[in-house]
């Protein structure tokens, strides 16, 4: 039974946890597809810069305690985006 | 929306044939965890196949260790509900996600492994990450 994926065809990163830097926030959350309106993630949660903690506070939580999530779709415009990392990959 | 149980079925099998046992109803999860005494292992199961696909494979692997926790239960997420909602209940400050592994002693939670640090990792590695806590468990409790 292990093993099997129920979602072919899909990006690559279809159902990895990432992170997506934008300008002005960071949003972590599972990949789901880029859309024509932007890429979707679900289960998100956001940062936003100047809020308080800094972004590497921010992630050291979530790599630590999960995801808070704020959103539980939340739809990224490609061209705000500068970065997509896999979260479990980031030091 | 949960998927048809004869899908999910030989999830659940999966997850009984390693030794856990399956909690469906919160009044399972609380006459498991309630006692908040000794150590337990809660693994958080689910249909993804890219995550949960190695995970299962890698707690079968890290239960054949010599050193584990008293307790190994397991609930489904996105299938039983509120059993799911009741098991995150015990996990403090740690956040939903699925799947992943919940390490208890004492009703505190001392390891946890996320969906992220499953993801893209084969059962092996994921399962030496659980012996190591099973070992670091054990010299807590050895030392008490």
């Amino acid at each position: 039974m292990s093993g099997h994926v129920f979602h072919p065809g899909h990006s690559e990163l279809h159902g990895i946890t990432v992170v997506v830097e934008t300008a002005g926030a960071l949003w972590v959350g599972r990949f789901h597809e880029v859309t024509p309106k932007g890429i979707l993630l679900h289960d998100a949660g956001r940062h936003e810069d100047g809020a308080g903690e800094s972004r590497e506070e921010f992630l050291r939580k979530v790599k630590k305690f999960g995801i808070r999530q704020t959103h539980q779709n939340a739809l990224i415009p490609e061209a705000e985006v500068v970065r997509i990392s896999k979260l479990g990959e980031l030091d | 929306m949960p998927y048809p149980e004869s899908l999910v079925a030989p999830m659940r099998a999966e997850m009984v044939k390693m030794g856990a046992v399956e909690l469906r109803t919160v009044a399972e999860v609380d006459a498991a965890l309630g006692s908040a005494s000794g150590t337990a292992l809660v693994f958080v199961n689910s249909v993804c196949g890219c995550a949960a696909g190695n995970a299962r494979p890698a707690l079968a692997l890290a239960l054949q260790h010599r050193v584990k926790p008293h307790q190994v239960v397991t609930v489904f997420a996105g299938q039983d509900l509120d059993a799911t909602a009741r098991a995150r209940s015990y996990f403090g400050e740690y956040q939903p996600s699925s799947p992943s592994v919940a390490l208890l002693r004492d009703g505190e939670v001392v390891h946890f492994v996320h969906r992220h640090q499953i993801e893209g990792k084969n059962p092996h590695a994921v399962a030496a990450d659980l012996i190591a806590a099973f070992d670091r468990m054990s010299e807590v409790r050895s030392e008490k």
